[in-house]
Order: C-alpha cells, then structure tokens, then sequence
C-alpha cells in the first residue's frame, strides 16, 4: 500500500504516513536503541519485516499459527465486576490467558503483609477452582519503606542535599525489610498453594530496589527448588540511585535487558520480564523497533524464559489506558517474530 | 497460547517449573500428550486430548459435563500427566491424606 497507511504514536494517537516514512521509523527507532544500549542495530531482513507488519492498515496483526507464545499476567481483572475469584475465572475461561495473577489492589509486599491471611485464603480457594496457573503478584516498591509511608530515612530528600552517605544507607536499610517482606509474603502464597510469586517492576526505585528483588528470589529459591518465580522489571535501565550495589559481583545501576536476566537466572528466577519503555513522542513503529534492538541480546543468550512486558507504555504498546489493539497486536506480533520471546 | 482452549496452562507450567524455554516446554508438553507441538494451540485437537486425559477444559454450557475433570480435579490429572510439581495439588493430598 503505497499511500498514507493509519498507524499510531506512543500516546495512542491515530496518524497516516507512507509506507517510506514508516520504514524512516523502524530504522531510526532501531538506530535509537543500538545507539542508547551500546548493542548491534537490527539487521536488514529485521527491519524489512518490521516494515511488513507495520505498513498494513489490517485491524489486527498476528504470529504464524503455531508459533503462539505464553501470555502470563500480572494482576488480572478489573476488581470491580464480581469477586476477584470471578475475575480470575473470566481470565481463565473467557479471556484464556495461559496464566492468571490474584493481587491485592495495593499492589505492593509491604501492605500486604497485614492483610496476608485474607489474601491466602483467597488464593487456597481459587487454587480449587481454576486449572491455569494462578501467581500471587506485588512490587517490591522500594519507596515504601520510607518516610512518611516508612521508617527508613526518605532517600530522594537526602540525595538533592548531597548527603549521599545517608542516601545510600538508608537505602541499604530498606532492602533488608523489603527482602523480609518479600519472603514471608511468598512463603506464606506458598502455603496458599500458588503456583509462582511475581516480583513485578523490580527496579522502579533503582539499584536498591532490583537488589531487593534478587535477594528476596534468592531465599526463596533456596526453600523451594520448584516453585515458579516470575520476576518483571520496571524499566530498561537499573537506574543507580545508590550506585555501588551489586549482586554476585556485578554492579546493578546500569544494567540493561540481558545483564539484568543473567542476573535475574542466577538468583533462581523461572521467567524474566524486560521493560523497554514507550517514547509517547514517537511512533509505535519506532518504539518497537527501538525494543527490539534492546531486549535481542537478552533474547539471544537467556538462560530462562523472557516474557517481554508488554502493555501500557512499555514493549512499544502505547501509554493508553485503553490501548488499540491494531498498536498492540502489530507491537506483540513484532516482538515475537524478531526476538523469539518465550512469553509476554 | 490460548490457556485452557489449547495447551498454554500446560506450557507454562513447563515454564515456571522447569525454566523450560518455550520450543523445549512445548516439545515436552507434546510429546507427553501424544501429539506435535503445532497441535499444541489447535483448540479443536487440544479440546479432545484435554477431556480424554482428564486435563480440564472450558466447561461452555453446549459441552459441560461433570464427567470431565476440572480445576483441582484436573490439575491431579496434569501433575501426573506431565510429571510436573503441582502445589495445589501437593498441598490438596497433604490435607486429605488422613491424620
């Protein structure tokens, strides 16, 4: 199709370009990403198949049958319409994912903790009533466990009065709690009969929080050698708000896709999550390529499953409450075709 | 995959369990179950193989039969089935396993 083609941008917005301009995106977002990981640009049969998928004006876009991939979740239904369990049966029956997720409204593992037996009774229940896998699900959210939600020192206060020193122990100080929090909400999901734990936006405080993710991981591999372990990441880059953590010898700030995943295999993880985020300036086209750029050498050496997130504002779905899902299914397909994912 | 209308709960046990990447978690799924990998997201072939093994299916109400086994009775089938860890199904066992 040679003229103006609809195809989104980041926000979700509908614009015309030809099939000339879309392929300028594909190669500029791929040159995007190459240039902010330090990785090797997407090859040329790459980009010409981006350039297929994003210059139809089809309603939706798909794999090749047989080449599906696992759709795992993150916490399932609205919790608006019915009890979670219906929600998670609707998920299962309805929607079909191959995984559901019970979690609790305030999403995290420091708030969950009080409320911890209601949350496993609710889960020792739906475990007699769906067959899917079904995880429990929160953020480790670091943040927490600061002042005024917390009783650790408020880092992002101290940091812009340059008293680093204090920044950066009290940071050290909450991944303590955040790791126990951690372990005793999943053991006790555990006991529950969950199938995994997931450890969602792993990183969205920085350096500290990943390291809370990993070490939280860690001990609760070491109790149980079968249990699923899911852990996703909040965004492309471990931002290194304390800067000098590190996990088995590797410094965390800095990490993009693959170190985060060898990291997250070493410490005993069954699926890892990428996050690459969306640029809502810039075209779906662009965002996708620049993602596929950036996750390829995590892809290309995973030691587990890589199920990359993709929804809201990350894996190139636009930042849209409602997300088209011409954007998300030309995202999805994509990413599958290029990266060989294992899940999203 | 497809979850209950095909073999993606399947596969993604393989998964969670077993850090099985997604050909080797679908070859094993398939191979256990007696057909190919591509059958593995056929809903009319997996449909089939899910009721005759007791593996659960979506109970519509044109097809619905107590016969079939569904949620904890058919995660049994599956821990047996694909010889993979079940925690409900192990916790189920401990709690009816007579004190």
């Amino acid at each position: 199709m040679d003229g103006p083609i609809p195809t989104r941008m980041g926000d979700g917005s509908l614009v015309r370009m030809t099939r000339a301009e879309i392929e300028a995106e594909i190669l500029a977002g791929a040159e995007a990403g190459a240039k902010r990981a330090k990785v090797e640009p997407l090859g040329e049969d790459e980009v010409a198949h981006l350039v297929d998928i994003f210059a139809s004006a089809a309603r939706f876009s798909a794999v090749d049958i047989g080449d599906e991939v696992i759709l795992s979740s993150d916490g399932v239904g609205s919790q608006d319409t019915g009890s979670r369990i219906t929600d998670l049966q609707n998920y299962e029956q309805t929607v079909c994912t191959d995984t559901v997720e019970l979690y609790h409204h305030d999403y995290s593992y420091k708030p969950i903790k009080p409320v911890l037996p209601f949350e496993q009774e609710i889960m020792r229940q739906t475990q007699l009533l769906l067959t899917v896998p079904v995880q429990y699900g929160a953020m480790p959210d670091l943040g927490r466990y600061t002042v005024p939600d917390g009783p650790i020192p408020n880092w992002s206060q101290l940091l812009p009065l340059g008293r680093i020193d204090e920044a950066r122990a009290a940071q050290e100080e909450a991944v303590e709690l955040a790791v126990d929090d951690i372990v005793y909400v999943a053991e006790g999901m555990y006991e529950a009969g969950a199938d995994a734990i997931n450890l969602d936006t792993a990183g969205a405080a920085g350096d500290a929080d990943f390291l809370a993710a990993l070490r939280a991981i860690e001990r609760i591999r070491a109790k149980h050698p079968d249990w699923g372990i899911q852990i996703g990441m909040a965004s492309e880059f471990v931002l290194g708000m304390h800067g000098e953590l590190e996990y088995d010898g590797v410094r965390l700030a800095g990490l993009w896709p693959a170190g985060q995943m060898r990291l997250a295999a070493k410490a005993g993880a069954s699926i890892f999550g990428p996050a690459i985020n969306v640029n809502t300036g810039k075209t779906v086209a662009w965002n996708v390529a620049r993602t596929c750029t950036i996750v390829k050498p995590c892809t290309d050496a995973a030691e587990i499953p890589v199920h990359l997130n993709g929804g809201m504002g990350v894996g190139g779905v636009p930042m849209h409450a409602l997300p088209p899902v011409d954007a998300v299914s030309r995202a999805s397909r994509a990413c599958v075709d290029l990266l060989k994912i294992d899940g999203l | 995959m497809g979850g209950l209308r095909t073999a993606g709960d399947l596969v993604a046990r393989m998964q969670l369990t077993r850090k099985m990447r997604l050909p080797e978690a679908k070859a094993y799924v398939a191979e256990k179950l007696g057909v190919t990998p591509a059958d593995l997201s056929d809903p009319v072939v997996m449909s089939d193989v899910r009721r005759e093994r007791g593996l659960g299916t979506i109970p519509t109400e044109d097809t619905a039969s107590v016969a079939d086994a569904l949620a904890i009775e058919a995660k049994v089938n599956i821990a047996r089935e694909l010889d993979v860890p079940v925690r409900s199904v192990e916790r189920f066992r401990a709690l009816t396993g007579g004190r």
